[in-house]
């Protein structure tokens, strides 16, 4: 809430211009049973035509002045709900655009999009209804309790008891309502989930014959959900009726009460209409504001999310004396001394005490089992995790010392999944290197295997990519996030699994342009894939996180039995022999 | 454009015909929510006729009649519990009506969803469809719920008061009837000017939505290539569009109520006006004044909600029709009346010359004979989305041939019935969907009813055990939604051991192994091996390794099957297959 505050602050006079137009709209609002109760006591008893009708003009009056100030109020309500959200919008996306991996990791990627667009979009509405509605509606009945005063005091005190009564009611039932509310829309998500998992496991489902079982489970989540709505729906429907009840016994002592004052002539008839009037003035408001009410609940409830994603702090920041990535530098060009690391939350070390050397224009394999830890050592180069101990060294400098933007743009990564942009091949290809020309990134689309594919659609660099990159295969694909990386020549290039899509042959042809044109570049090759990385200069294997080989393939076929294990799994006997001699 | 709208009509009428079927088993219900309506809204009405009545029993000093004011107030008091009683039953019947009929709908169309061909599934996008049976119902539900509760109180409010207004006097109802269209006018007229600013700001929205889909969903990437600036500059440019399109689409569509209580205003002043008149021309007490000025307040509220729900309906209408499409479609075949059983099947399979193909104009697979003798194991290669899982497709048969006969022991698959078949095969596919409930309960998915010893040595064959073992419950984890918490090769043992726990006699194998550890791989194919001794099985995998050992292995390309035969049969061949075969090797 706090933060929502800091927003409305820099739109500070439409938030307060808003409301502010918005209750004088409501005081000549209130002006209008008065004058009405003048055309009774003055103009009905004189019997005074003219006078009449000049009140009937004043009501006019008094409507167009209240139409005015409300669309003037409505603007700049629109006006500062607009725009407040719209710089909450910027903030959070920058916001979130600087989380570390492991933050990403813990929120997960789809929350972050829901809190962007639909809660932002929520707390947008919710601040227009509070400037416009908020305010007015305790006005209007404060305000029509005080005008009851200036009729009649004695009238007025009946005001005094039934209005705080009457919030106790309405604010009574939200607060039982609420967390229920909460439970319906709870109890929503898990309907969706039932009917999300059934539609992307039908194949399973189908294959074990399990749609009795499914539909049965369906309907178990969705008749709870309807046991809870009912519920709700039972106690917020005794908002009206007791607010309806309230206010009619009110009026009924106003009428008593009124009568009472008239009879020992302290007030007239006319001023007892007005009375009634008043009440019925707030009973409107009531009505309104208990709809408002769960709207802007709503709205409370998103800003929170809102919120806990900013107080998401990036785990991994820069240093103060940051340095830049310098060429030249006689030192080694990656190197893990001891390394530890482990995942924000988890119990076990993911790696541990990881310990290699690599020199520049060195060519290193990554070879070990699922969940052994490659593409975590990979994703500890560019910083994207912070290691637990040890040290990690680029250029002979800890990677912790260097900016973060410094260190990343030295640095090419074929990530494993193939992510493209909706946009034109060579804005995806730029964003290796902003400025970079046709042929440069020809050059790149060469070494990837992707030039002749891309030749082939007849575009050239304005060749669009939809969305996500639909319009291409999974093997293009791939082949053009390498092409990618190697537009920005990096330093250190790496390959995270990523030709996992390309059959043999493009793959083999692949290692070998890189292999040809990448001259002191260090690669970093990451694969399940034994013929992909055996003719590396140096080849790491992992297992479950632990480095349990380093060496050539021919060391490690007589140093290491799990490489010699990955191998024979997949090359022939003869083959693996070989090759061992 | 004319003939759209009229079709468009012509649905929505449809449609809610349709809603009307659904409605109709709680007829009782809505007879009931009808009368609390008519009670609840007569005697709102007749309230402030009593109110009137007393107003006229205090002229003045000394001219107060008590006796009658205390009886008018009572049966005041008396009245108004009867409408609060009367309004609540409403709701709550309106309520358990709405959300039951929602319930019979979103669960017809989730029934549905179980019986729809994977032709439909396959190519209508998860999130549309759990969009249909989630927000479209929901928005639908909304809907009908404001319908009941306001369009019908509205629209006899409106009724009512006419009447008890013409009853006390039409000279003055005659200014109101003929003041208050004017607010339903204006606030057409503004909707109407207001609809482009909508449909610019949704598209705006659309825009921004698709664009933090791309950057936040593959946030790693735009970081890695350290993005972010630029993903901000053009994110800040559409957001500042976006809040145009939406301050004006807000302020516009805010400007509807003043103006209609404006409207209200100038029906209040009139009544006044010439109620004051009529006041002092005798025509009508003071009393009746109040009583008048209070109905002009009721009257004209009706209007300014009733366009509201009307647009709400509409969209309910929209809602409700995207649903009734879903529940549409027609469901697969029922299996044959005289479909038999398939009873211990000794995994012999025949395909025919058979010819399939998504898409009339996209020939896949034609004029395709093989003959599997049981046992045999057969194995598919070629490269990604080559089409090896149309294969699957027809063997599970998830989709029919479009000619031609798959047979299973000489039994055309078509004739027998769907379920004896599919129990028949173990099936691990690439993805690895496992739902949401205990470990236990997945691996148990096959044999809901088997035991936990039976559960245990299934999970230790598929050597899953001992991760299972170190989850913080054993198996009674619960799994999150999708398999969250579980790595991709544990989810994928999971599956394994889902198969293990079945035994089926035959046996498909989606690249299942393709992303576990070589060494547990080694451990698990060789239980699969050992499971495969006489089970007829077809793998799809990667390895050549794996693939050597096949009986017969299909090459595909582009869909089409263009090698059979086993591997040194195929190396000789010199074709496609050799091709890859060599590349593995390929000096790199």
């Amino acid at each position: 809430m706090k933060r929502l505050l800091r927003y409305l602050s820099d739109y500070k006079l439409e938030s307060i211009l808003g409301p502010l137009f918005k209750m004088l709209e409501a005081s000549f609002e209130l002006f209008v049973p008065l004058v009405v109760a003048s055309m009774i006591d003055v103009g009905i008893k004189n019997q005074d035509v003219g006078y009449i009708f000049r009140m009937g003009g004043l009501l006019i009056l008094l409507g167009l002045i209240g139409l005015a100030c409300s669309l003037t109020a409505q603007y700049f309500a629109a006006k500062a709900a607009v725009s407040t959200a719209s710089c909450l919008r910027n903030d959070l996306f920058s916001h979130i655009s600087h989380l570390s991996y492991s933050e990403i990791d813990t929120v997960g990627t789809s929350t972050l999009i829901t809190r962007m667009t639909s809660d932002i979009n929520q707390v947008q509405t919710g601040i227009n209804m509070v400037l416009r509605l908020f305010l007015r509606s305790p006005f209007v009945v404060f305000g029509a309790m005080i005008m009851a005063f200036t009729v009649d005091v004695k009238a007025a005190l009946v005001f005094v008891a039934v209005i705080p009564l009457l919030s106790l009611v309405v604010f009574g039932i939200l607060l039982v309502s609420m967390p229920l509310y909460k439970k319906v829309q709870k109890q929503l998500d898990q309907v969706m989930l039932t009917a999300r998992e059934n539609l992307l496991g039908v194949r399973v489902i189908r294959a074990f014959n399990r749609q009795k079982s499914e539909t049965a489970r369906f309907e178990e989540e969705n008749g709870l959900l309807v046991r809870f709505q009912v519920f709700v729906g039972k106690i917020s429907a005794l908002l009206n009726p007791i607010t309806y009840i309230m206010i009619n016994a009110a009026t009924i002592a106003v009428i008593w009460i009124g009568a009472r004052q008239v009879d020992s002539g302290v007030i007239t008839q006319g001023k007892v209409v007005a009375l009634v009037n008043y009440m019925s003035q707030i009973l409107v408001e009531l009505i309104k504001l208990a709809n408002l009410i769960i709207t802007i609940s709503k709205s409370i409830a998103c800003m929170n999310r809102v919120d806990s994603i900013f107080q998401v702090q990036p785990s991994i920041q820069e240093k103060e004396a940051k340095k830049e990535p310098k060429a030249g530098s006689q030192e080694p060009k990656v190197e893990f001394r001891h390394v530890s690391f482990l995942y924000a939350g988890a119990k076990e070390e993911s790696l541990s005490d990881i310990d290699f050397s690599v020199k520049r224009g060195e060519t290193v394999g990554i070879i070990g089992g699922t969940g052994s830890g490659k593409s975590t050592v990979v994703n500890l180069i560019p910083r994207f995790y912070d290691i637990a101990s040890g040290s990690l060294l680029v250029d002979g400098v800890d990677v912790r010392d260097y900016s973060i933007e410094g260190l990343r743009n030295t640095i090419g990564l074929v990530p494993q999944k193939a992510v493209l942009f909706k946009g034109s091949l060579r804005e995806n290809m730029r964003w290796g290197k902003e400025d970079a020309s046709d042929e440069e990134i020809y050059r790149a689309l060469d070494i990837a295997q992707a030039r002749e594919f891309v030749d082939s659609k007849g575009k050239g660099l304005d060749l669009l990519i939809e969305q996500g990159g639909k319009n291409l295969s999974g093997g293009q694909k791939q082949r053009l996030t390498i092409a990618r990386a190697l537009v920005r020549n990096p330093k250190i290039l790496i390959l995270d699994d990523s030709a996992s899509a390309l059959d043999f042959a493009t793959d083999a042809k692949l290692r070998k342009a890189i292999k040809e044109h990448t001259g002191t570049m260090t690669v970093f090759l990451v694969s399940q894939r034994a013929s992909t990385i055996k003719n590396a200069d140096q080849i790491l294997v992992l297992d479950d996180g632990k480095l349990v080989g380093k060496g050539t393939h021919k060391e490690l076929l007589k140093g290491c039995p799990l490489y010699k294990e990955i191998c024979l799994s997949q090359f022939s006997r003869e083959e693996v022999e070989g090759d061992g001699q | 454009m004319a003939s759209k709208k009229k079709l468009d009509k012509a649905v929505s009428a449809a449609t809610l015909k349709r809603i009307l079927t659904y409605i109709k088993r709680y007829r009782f219900g809505v007879a009931a929510s009808i009368l609390m309506a008519t009670v609840t809204v007569a005697l709102t009405l007749y309230v402030p006729v009593l109110i009137g009545q007393g107003v006229d029993l205090i002229l003045g000093p000394g001219q107060v009649d008590y006796k009658g004011l205390f009886r008018i107030l009572m049966k005041i008091g008396i009245l108004v519990l009867i409408t609060a009683a009367a309004q609540w039953l409403m709701n709550h019947i309106n309520n358990v009506i709405t959300y039951r009929v929602v319930k019979d709908i979103r669960t017809k169309a989730f029934n549905h969803l179980e019986v729809l061909p994977l032709s439909y599934l396959d190519v209508h996008p998860t999130g549309d469809l759990v969009s249909r049976i989630i927000a479209d119902i929901d928005q639908f539900s909304e809907g009908l719920l404001l319908g009941f509760t306001q369009l019908f109180t509205g629209a006899m409010t409106i009724l009512g008061t006419l009447l008890f207004m013409l009853s006390i006097n039409p000279l003055i109802t005659l200014v109101v009837v003929c003041i208050t269209p004017v607010s339903f006018f204006v606030a057409n007229f503004i909707a109407k000017r207001t609809f482009t600013m909508f449909q610019k700001q949704s598209q705006a929205r659309g825009e921004l939505t698709s664009l933090i889909d791309e950057n936040l969903g593959n946030l790693k990437v735009v970081q890695a290539f350290s993005h972010q600036a630029k993903a901000q500059k053009e994110f800040e440019e559409i957001n500042k569009r976006l809040a145009g399109y939406s301050l004006r689409a807000t302020f516009f569509s805010s400007i509807t109520n003043p103006a209609t209580r404006f409207v209200n205003g100038l029906v209040y002043a009139g009544v006044g006006t010439a109620g004051a008149y009529g006041v002092i021309r005798g025509l009508l007490s003071v009393g009746q004044l109040t009583s008048f000025l209070n109905y002009a307040n009721q009257y004209t509220k009706p209007f300014n909600e009733i366009s509201g729900v009307v647009t709400e309906l509409q969209n309910a209408l929209a809602s409700a029709s995207r649903v009734f499409d879903l529940i549409d479609q027609p469901a697969v075949a029922k299996d044959e009346e005289d479909a038999v059983e398939l009873n211990h099947v000794s995994g012999q399979v025949s395909l025919e010359h058979v010819d399939f193909s998504y898409v009339p104009s996209v020939r896949l697979i034609e004029n395709f004979s093989l003959k599997v003798a049981p046992g045999q194991r057969i194995a598919l290669v070629g490269p990604t989305g080559c089409g090896k899982t149309t294969v699957i497709n027809l063997l599970m048969r998830f989709y029919d041939v479009n000619s031609g006969a798959i047979r299973v022991d000489g039994q055309d698959i078509r004739k027998v019935t769907r379920k004896s078949l599919r129990t028949s095969y173990g099936m691990v596919l690439q993805e690895t969907w496992l739902k949401s409930g205990t470990i236990r309960e997945n691996i148990a998915y096959g044999r809901p009813d088997a035991s936990l010893e039976d559960v245990i040595a299934a999970a230790k064959e598929a050597h899953a055990h001992s991760f299972i073992k170190r989850m913080p419950n054993g198996y009674d984890t619960l799994i999150s939604e999708d398999g969250g918490n579980l790595s991709q090769g544990q989810k994928q043992l999971l599956c394994i051991a889902r198969v293990m726990l079945c035994l089926p006699p035959m046996l498909i194998l989606d690249e299942a192994t393709s992303s576990i550890d070589t060494r547990t791989e080694i451990r698990i194919q060789r239980a699969f091996t050992k499971m495969m001794e006489g089970r007829t099985s077809f793998i799809v995998a990667h390895r050549l390794s794996t693939i050597k050992e096949a009986d017969v292995i299909l090459v595909m390309k582009d869909g089409h099957i263009i090698e059979q035969g086993n591997h040194e049969d195929l190396l000789k061949q010199g074709g496609f297959y050799s091709q890859l075969y060599n590349s593995q090797f390929a000096v790199s």
